[in-house]
């Protein structure tokens, strides 16, 4: 039994929240679709979790749909880089799972809760999916699972706010351009080179060059992927649609979609494609690393001018996101490893503050802005201190996990890149502290003028708790992230070679 | 539109043949042109075609919205129990030949039950569908 377990491991991660999604149809109780996506989400984190020991011993899992061989079939496949996004897709929806149970009902109404949890797990099969396929047209089936139930999620928010149907008919239009862009690139390549699976294809793409359709696919592929992963000037569905969604929808999306795109990003650069061909190195130089700087510089500055704090602080995950695309467009080894130390840590980080600032929405009542705020860090120590202890790790304070991340970043950019881009990071981290303060100066400083009495409840700040911890662990013990990087950087190079 | 007997009478007519050609797309899917999705969708427009000329009231009389729901989630639980199904037989996920005695026949029920499963839903997915944007009432939706 349990070698038939250890075998399939690659699909049932990917299966477990895909059926449990289908069965939750089928219940209308609330209570019991809460827990049975629990269950759901605690199986698929022990699965990963034994998919990253299987790693750690076979490095290259290949497990074969229906048994069909590889370049023909459809192939899963686990190795040292792609375990990284499914570990923190399933940790993030196992912690924004316990976390949902009071706001979920709050913010879509009881009626409707198991639907949306059945949604729920569909996004985060098709995430998972998405990680985990060897296939490239296999991978923009999942890309489309896990937008149109995000798309869904999102707009489950306009029970709450009637703008969540124009963020969700934003992201839904968007997002569709972005997955035919890649779908069209996938069709050009697969034009040239005959196949669909991502490794027979860094082989064939390797024998040919200077072919217009080949630059024409991997420009397609890689300007959709840009769109999913919300680079800088292809991030416009971003910022309404993490601010209108309901809130753990927020807190799940915010940790999660992005870094699986920007896993695929990652892939396509330098697994399909070769580091060392000029069409890579050129579209690095002077198309991802100008954004990401730009993405850093804008990202921020439109936090600093933004009042409403959702909004905020999805402003700060295009920064974020800037960082891990800069990370990658540097293209050594150091910097690849840089960039998923950041893609974990943000996923931390972002889960982290989203979690807090919708869990006071949820306290107050109402949708937070800035001078909402005034004074409620008294009100509500928990939540402030795990919020405080987010924020220093954003702006990567020494012992927290954000640290660590722009540590190796700025280690990596120095040795390559020269000290030009280590001042654009400073600046921008330092910029980063500007909206920071703004809202803790708000939190603990100002007085309170209304006098609310808040009683913290404990089924929503035990996971703040949880995510703050591992953000603070992962600053004073970074080695587990550190290795795992640093071998998914390698295997991700090697690859190429 | 129900008032007129021409279309009412045609529609009686035409209702179950549309299902049968259905059927017959359906399992002609494993040998020839046809399968799950396009019988789904011939199935599905037999009910449409009913609530087209009808109304909504009788469509969902016809067939209630909670069993469509109930079908729509079972395709894909079909598709997926197959799959399962072979993994506990000790092989890949979705591999149909320990589902017969030989390859041959494991394979034939293999794709059989999936297609089965597409084509339920499919065709549950289409009704589904067509009644929520028909139902739309300007506004509102119900």
């Amino acid at each position: 039994m349990t070698d038939i377990l250890i075998k399939n491991l690659p699909i049932l991660v990917v299966l477990c929240p895909l059926m449990m999604s289908l069965f939750l149809v089928l219940i209308s109780n609330a209570f019991i679709s809460w827990i049975l996506t629990l269950l759901t989400t605690v199986l698929t984190f022990i699965l990963s979790i034994l998919l990253f020991q299987e790693v750690q011993t076979h490095t290259y899992i290949s497990y074969a749909l229906g048994n069909w061989a590889p370049p023909l079939g459809i192939e899963y496949v686990i190795d040292k880089v792609s375990i990284i996004p499914i570990i923190i897709i399933s940790s993030i929806s196992l912690l924004s799972t316990i976390f949902s149970y009071k706001l979920m009902p709050f913010d879509v109404g009881q009626s409707s809760i198991s639907k949306v949890y059945s949604l729920w797990l569909l996004a985060i099969a098709g995430l998972i999916g998405l990680v985990t396929t060897g296939d490239a047209f296999n991978l923009f089936v999942f890309l489309e699972i896990s937008s149109l139930a995000s798309v869904a999620l999102v707009a489950m928010g306009a029970k709450k706010d009637k703008q969540a149907l124009v963020a969700a008919y934003n992201y839904l239009i968007i997002g569709a351009v972005g997955a035919t862009l890649y779908v069209i690139g996938v069709g050009l390549l697969y034009s040239i080179t005959g196949t669909l699976n991502m490794e027979d294809l860094s082989n064939k793409v390797k024998e040919i060059d200077n072919n217009r359709a080949l630059i024409a696919g991997f420009g397609f592929m890689i300007t959709g992927i840009m769109v999913k992963a919300a680079v800088f000037p292809l991030h416009i569905w971003l910022p309404r649609a993490y601010s209108y969604a309901p809130s753990a929808v927020s807190v799940l999306l915010a940790a999660t979609a992005t870094k699986a795109s920007l896993y695929i990003l990652a892939r396509i650069l330098f697994s399909i494609f070769n580091i060392s061909d000029d069409l890579i190195i050129i579209t690095l130089n002077y198309v991802i690393l100008p954004l990401s700087i730009l993405a850093m510089f804008a990202g921020t500055i439109m936090a600093i001018y933004e009042k409403d704090i959702k909004r905020l602080l999805a402003h700060s995950s295009i920064a974020q996101i800037g960082y891990i695309t800069l990370a990658f467009s540097i293209g050594s080894n150091a910097s690849i490893a840089a960039g998923f130390i950041h893609m974990f840590n943000h996923a931390l980080i972002k889960g982290g503050l989203f979690m807090a600032i919708t869990s006071i929405g949820y306290y107050l009542q109402k949708r937070i802005t800035i001078n909402t705020l005034s004074g409620l860090g008294r009100q509500m120590p928990i939540t402030f201190f795990c919020f405080i202890l987010c924020s220093l790790s954003l702006a990567g304070l020494p012992l927290t996990a954000g640290f660590i991340s722009k540590l190796y970043l700025i280690k990596a950019t120095i040795s390559s890149e020269g000290i030009w881009i280590v001042f654009l990071i400073l600046i921008s981290s330092a910029l980063s502290l500007i909206y920071l303060w703004k809202m803790i100066e708000v939190l603990w400083l100002h007085e309170n003028t209304k006098k609310i009495i808040i009683n913290e409840n404990p089924s929503i700040y035990i996971s703040l708790l949880i995510i703050t911890f591992l953000n603070i662990y992962f600053g004073l013990d970074a080695s587990l992230i550190v290795n795992n990087s640093e071998s998914a950087a390698n295997t991700l190079m090697g690859f190429s070679k | 539109m129900h008032k007129n007997p021409i279309l009412r009478v045609c529609t009686k007519i035409l209702f179950a043949p549309i299902i049968l050609f259905g059927l017959y797309v359906q399992f002609h899917g494993d040998f020839g042109p046809g399968g799950g999705f396009q019988a789904g969708v011939i199935v599905a427009s037999a009910f449409i075609l009913y609530t087209i000329v009808f109304g909504l009231e009788k469509g969902k009389k016809l067939f209630p919205s909670n069993i469509n729901l109930l079908l729509l989630a079972l395709g894909g639980i079909i598709y997926g129990g197959v799959g399962i199904a072979s993994i506990f037989l000790g092989e890949e996920f979705l591999s149909y030949n320990p589902l017969g005695s030989t390859p041959q026949s494991g394979q034939h029920i293999g794709i059989l039950l999936v297609e089965f499963g597409v084509g339920l839903t499919v065709s549950n997915v289409m009704i589904a569908l067509f009644n929520a944007f028909i139902s739309f009432k300007s506004g509102k939706a119900s």
